[in-house]
């Protein structure tokens, strides 16, 4: 390791948390504003231009608070719970390309190093929750730990179609195979994909382990101040994370046409972003039964026959390469009939609204 | 090996023994697991000083992903585990078992020569072991696959011992 690698890896380091916070920054502005205007409101307006200043309104109040730490609680276990909550989404920031050779370090595992980066936050929620030592946060973390489990598999799965396109785990090497976004080829990779992050990630319609009208605020219900602060900058640091891998993946991450790449790369995780917000606004939670039946009725048949699809098509690809010119055209129309004609068929299966779901 | 990464070696070597111990020391069953978790992901470090990416995200990928996860469900339902893990009269025969196992390791590991090649080690070690796992002649995908079915079988196994049973 010489010289220059040190100053790369500090300027990355300062780059990734400046994108980051900056970032958290936005979208806490932006999903403040936008579920606003869903649900036929202004949304913040008081603190700055169009209440651009909000967030830091909302930062000084909550440093000023009183931190709080329950008589029976685990000190050391609720210390340390946000903290743990938090990292992970920086983490996984490391490996995302802003564009061509922009990247703190280009592993060529890179989207496993994703998975498994993502699989640690899980732990910081259930440190808040046992070590709160409170009814509601225990129930919290029970559920997270249940929907990480269920969760995890179709998301992992549905990457599977990803890599055996472009043959690499490198985020970059993903990038750079895309001629077009990935979400055209794998329809149904990227749903799968999109609903298991949400799921992960703990947003709505996936948010039960805090879901205000059943158990209070979940697992953050005993903190206060820059602890809370801290979970709360976590929710959106995992969103930031979270945009920027399904970017990656699906969206082709830097590459569009006229705009500098970082810009695209950016417009990109903001229209992911304003998905999720959509999602939210528009869809009512979920109950627990009902989700596990989504991850393992729905989610995991769908990934498996994705799987197995796109490694028919690769296999068929290679041997027809010469006769179709450079692109697999035809595939891109079967995936999207085949992931429209599959979500409407398995949809009907279903019936969420309904009673219980037989697991 | 670097001073760099020898210093790292030694610091994952210390946190490694020093969770290790903790896990069994400690008296807190979910504290014991937390420090359990940290173990797992030390281990994953001194793979990356060995230079085994995927295997270092294997291993946080399934022992803190996965496995560290269900012990933590398994603590969160167990409704004793408040009080910590008092011990029982097994104390004495579990102390010498654990130390006839000690005594196996410490002998098999002094007494093996520890060979280092010379080659430098492969930058994408994805392929190789890819390679090795399934190639066609000298792979394994026979017991490859026995496993996987094997797991799958006591997947279904668990399922059908859980599941509720309708009234005849």
């Amino acid at each position: 390791m010489n010289g220059w690698d040190w100053i790369h890896w500090l300027i990355f380091v300062v780059v990734i948390l400046g994108f980051a916070l900056s970032m958290i920054i936005v979208f806490i502005w932006t999903e403040r504003k936008v579920i606003g205007r869903f649900q036929l409101r202004r949304g913040p307006n008081r603190v700055g231009p169009m209440g651009v200043l909000q967030a830091f309104a909302d930062f000084i109040k909550v440093l000023t608070k009183e931190d709080i730490v329950p008589a029976k609680a685990d000190r050391w276990v609720h210390l340390l719970a946000p903290i743990v909550a938090f990292v992970p989404a920086l983490l996984v920031l490391a490996v995302v390309p802003f564009r061509d050779g922009s990247i703190l370090a280009d592993l060529n595992i890179g989207i496993l190093y994703v998975v498994a980066i993502g699989a640690l936050g899980v732990v910081g929620i259930f440190m808040a929750g046992w070590g709160s030592n409170n009814k509601y946060s225990l129930i919290s973390a029970m559920r997270t730990a249940a929907q990480v489990v269920s969760y995890e598999v179709p998301v992992v799965l549905s990457i599977v179609g990803v890599i055996l396109i472009t043959g690499s785990l490198s985020m970059v090497t993903i990038v750079h195979e895309q001629q077009v976004p990935f979400i055209l080829l794998q329809p149904l990779g990227f749903l799968i994909f999109f609903l298991g992050t949400t799921a992960e990630i703990n947003r709505s319609p996936f948010d039960l382990l805090e879901a205000e009208s059943e158990i209070v605020a979940g697992f953050h219900i005993e903190y206060s101040g820059m602890k809370f602060a801290l979970f709360y900058l976590g929710e959106y640091a995992h969103a930031v994370a979270a945009s920027a891998v399904i970017t990656t993946l699906f969206l082709s991450g830097w590459k569009g046409p006229v705009l500098p790449p970082v810009l695209w790369f950016l417009i990109k995780v903001g229209f992911v972003f304003w998905l999720f917000l959509w999602m939210r606004s528009t869809l009512p939670r979920l109950r627990v039964d009902q989700l596990m039946g989504f991850a393992w009725k729905f989610l995991l048949p769908l990934a498996l026959f994705n799987v197995f699809l796109t490694g028919a098509e690769v296999l068929l690809w290679e041997e027809k390469m010469a006769s179709w010119g450079n692109f697999p055209w035809p595939f891109l129309f079967l995936n999207l009939a085949l992931a429209g004609g599959l979500i409407v068929l398995w949809s009907k299966f279903f019936r969420l609204g309904g009673g219980r779901v037989e697991v | 090996m670097g001073t760099g990464s020898e210093l790292a070696f030694w610091l994952l070597a210390v946190l490694i023994v020093g969770s290790a111990l903790a896990v069994v020391v400690l008296r807190d069953v979910f504290r014991a697991a937390l420090f359990l978790v940290l173990c797992f992901f030390a281990v994953a470090g001194i793979y990356i000083i060995l230079s085994a990416d995927f295997l270092a995200a294997v291993q946080v990928l399934i022992y803190v992903g996965a496995i560290a996860v269900l012990i933590i469900f398994a603590i969160m339902l167990t409704r004793e585990a408040q009080r910590g893990s008092p011990s029982n009269r097994l104390q004495i025969p579990v102390l010498i078992v654990g130390l006839l196992l000690l005594a196996v390791i410490v002998a098999v590991v002094v007494d093996t020569s520890w060979p280092a090649a010379d080659v430098p080690p492969p930058a994408p070690t994805t392929g190789d072991i890819a390679e090795k796992l399934f190639d066609k002649n000298e792979g394994f995908v026979l017991p490859f696959e026995i496993a996987s079915v094997l797991l799958l079988a006591a997947m279904i196994g668990a399922i059908v011992l859980v599941r509720e049973r309708k009234e005849e």
